[in-house]
């Protein structure tokens, strides 16, 4: 639970190569918005992060993925206007099970999403452990970082 | 006549804790063989916990599972505390008692109602169900959420618990915080005991075998975090004797040992904790189970969605006591010096025995360490499960027929950790500016 109207979430296994990079984007956004707006990193597991989301009328919520585009690829989702773009993902799709895709899909049956909610998925090289960012992964966190926060001030 | 075969096969088994496949053959109306594939990171962490200090040992144990790290801890702290001679008692010992109910709570109501509920209510998994049974959902969140409360206070984080030192504690909650979580725990005890009540009026496939239960047991508790080992065969043995009578061996399609007591299978977790230590539930938990139509053993496994729920109230029960009882103490760790020795210890984690066991140098860095997780242990009995159910369900087709395997395998809340996690996507649209 938040009192924050504004959250960032950077969701990621620390340790686990360019999964942190959710995480890397948060600490980044840290310091480039106002104190009225809450910064966190998460691990991603649904059902806490849709109880870490509740209160939040605007949610930014940045991860890795996989999708096949060159690693580093930024792309924006805005659930509330893309909502056909994120395949309707069941449990045990990704290798975690219970990961962003299914605080989504869950939030959005439970109609407990965000009103506002934007996602940015970074696309991931690789996801050794003790691993740190590939190059091109590591250079989009300033990219996004600044995006988000663009995006933040409008909200406002 | 043709040979009819026919072969269920699994190759990403949905809705269990990481990743594992199964396989099912089944040839002219004999299943000749069922086989579950599993991976189990923990062989890796005994190897890189070699020349470590004993003080690391719970925070890099901790690691092995985003789902049961307490345990972990726990076995990890005690096994050391064993080789040091050191005893935590008191409210240390209390403590650490209400943080596994913390862990109990979370991965039990994880797993009734994110899991294994979609299998009874006909989805194909919760958020299919989430659309038609919203508010049972919602309350089973808020149930978990109140376990994820307990880790984070005690634990110091929810996942991944950084407050846990052989000894005890870094630092200690203060009274007005446990209140706080007493308050939390009150508020959601009816969501507990209606999810017995929820669970007991699903569906069950009449199957049920002669198991080998295999659990802690302790004089006067409900087992956390010590006992003996005791089984329903007569088994009653000291923790550092485990390796007397238990042995972990290697086969070709499991990176994971499975286990074996006395060169055959048994059953650790829910049904066998709760059918060996009946007596020690807290009252209202027993009440719960005997209206939700148990006996005092259980060993139907699709029922452990019940035992899991009677586990969970009897853990927010437990949790209060804890709580209302609690005297702060003096310090938060009793003194640790190091020395050379070999320690044991075993505690429950949600899906049963947790097996730790270490020897220490001198300076007390770690020469051996072994771990035996609870999925290694019962991986015989699912597969033993599969090949003795599955032949009273030759007449369903393929679909439903997988379905009921698949089923057999989630009974077990299996736990194949997998640590980094991504989302998957199929088509999306490149950014603009």
């Amino acid at each position: 639970m938040s009192d924050a109207s504004v959250m960032i979430v950077g969701i990621g296994n620390p340790d686990r190569g360019d999964d942190a990079v959710g995480r890397l984007v948060a600490r980044r956004l840290r310091a480039m918005v106002g104190p009225g707006v809450a910064v966190v990193e998460h691990d991603g597991e649904a059902a806490s992060l849709l109880d870490r989301l509740a209160g939040a009328r605007t949610a930014f919520l940045i991860d890795a993925c996989v999708s096949g585009a060159p690693p580093g690829t930024a792309r924006r989702i805005d659930l509330g206007t893309d909502a056909g773009i994120l395949p309707d993902l069941q449990f045990g799709l990704s290798t975690h099970g219970f990961g962003l895709a299914e605080a989504i899909a869950l939030g959005r049956a439970l109609g407990s999403l965000p009103p506002r909610a934007i996602v940015y998925a970074i696309e991931a090289g690789s996801f050794e452990t003790g691993g740190g960012l590939t190059r091109a992964v590591a250079d989009a966190v300033g990219t996004v970082a600044k995006q988000v926060a663009e995006e933040v001030m409008q909200d406002a | 006549m043709a040979r009819k075969t026919r072969t269920i096969k699994v190759d990403y088994l949905a809705r269990v804790e990481g990743e594992g496949a199964f396989k099912v053959v089944v040839r002219d109306g004999a299943v000749q063989s069922a086989e579950l594939s599993i991976f189990e990171p923990p062989r890796f962490f005994e190897a890189f916990m070699r020349g470590r200090a004993f003080s690391e040992a719970p925070d890099i144990t901790a690691r092995i599972c985003g789902i049961c790290p307490v345990a972990y801890q726990m076995s990890s702290v005690h096994a050391m505390e064993d080789a040091l001679g050191i005893t935590v008692g008191g409210p240390l010992r209390e403590l650490r008692r209400l943080l596994y109910c913390g862990e109990w709570i979370e991965s039990h109501v994880l797993h009734v109602y994110m899991l294994h509920a979609p299998d009874f209510l006909g989805y194909a998994g919760a958020i299919d169900m989430a659309r038609d049974h919203g508010e049972i959902v919602k309350k089973g969140l808020a149930l978990k959420k109140a376990g994820n409360d307990i880790v984070n206070l005690v634990g110091g984080r929810e996942i991944h618990p950084i407050n846990v030192r052989v000894g005890g504690f870094y630092r200690i909650p203060g009274k007005r915080e446990l209140a706080d979580l007493g308050e939390t725990l009150k508020s959601v005890r009816d969501i507990a005991v209606d999810t017995v009540k929820l669970v007991a009026g699903f569906d069950f496939p009449d199957r049920s075998r002669d198991y080998t239960f295999v659990a802690l047991r302790h004089p006067d508790e409900y087992p956390f975090n010590e006992g003996r080992v005791v089984s329903n065969r007569g088994l009653d043995i000291r923790v550092a004797d485990y390796d007397r009578h238990f042995e972990e061996v290697h086969v070709a399609r499991s990176t994971a040992l499975q286990s074996r007591l006395h060169g055959g299978s048994y059953l650790v977790g829910p049904l066998a904790r709760y059918s060996l230590n009946f007596d020690r539930l807290a009252p209202a938990a027993r009440e719960a189970a005997r209206d939700a139509g148990l006996g005092t053993t259980c060993t139907n496994p699709f029922q452990s969605i019940i035992v899991r729920s009677v586990e969970v109230l009897h853990a927010i029960d437990e949790a209060l006591r804890i709580i209302e009882t609690f005297e702060q103490p003096d310090r938060p760790s009793v003194d640790v010096v190091p020395r050379a020795g070999i320690g044991h210890a075993a505690t429950e984690a949600p899906r049963g025995l947790l097996y730790h066991r270490y020897r220490l140098e001198e300076d007390g860095s770690i020469a051996e360490a072994r771990i035996v997780p609870p999925t290694s242990q019962n991986q015989p009995s699912i597969e033993e499960d599969l090949r003795d159910y599955v032949g009273g369900w030759l007449d369903l087709d393929d679909e439903a027929l997988q379905h009921r395997c698949e089923q057999t395998v989630r009974n077990y809340d299996p736990c194949i950790s997998c640590s980094t996690h991504f989302l998957k996507l199929e088509r999306i649209e490149e950014t603009s500016g």
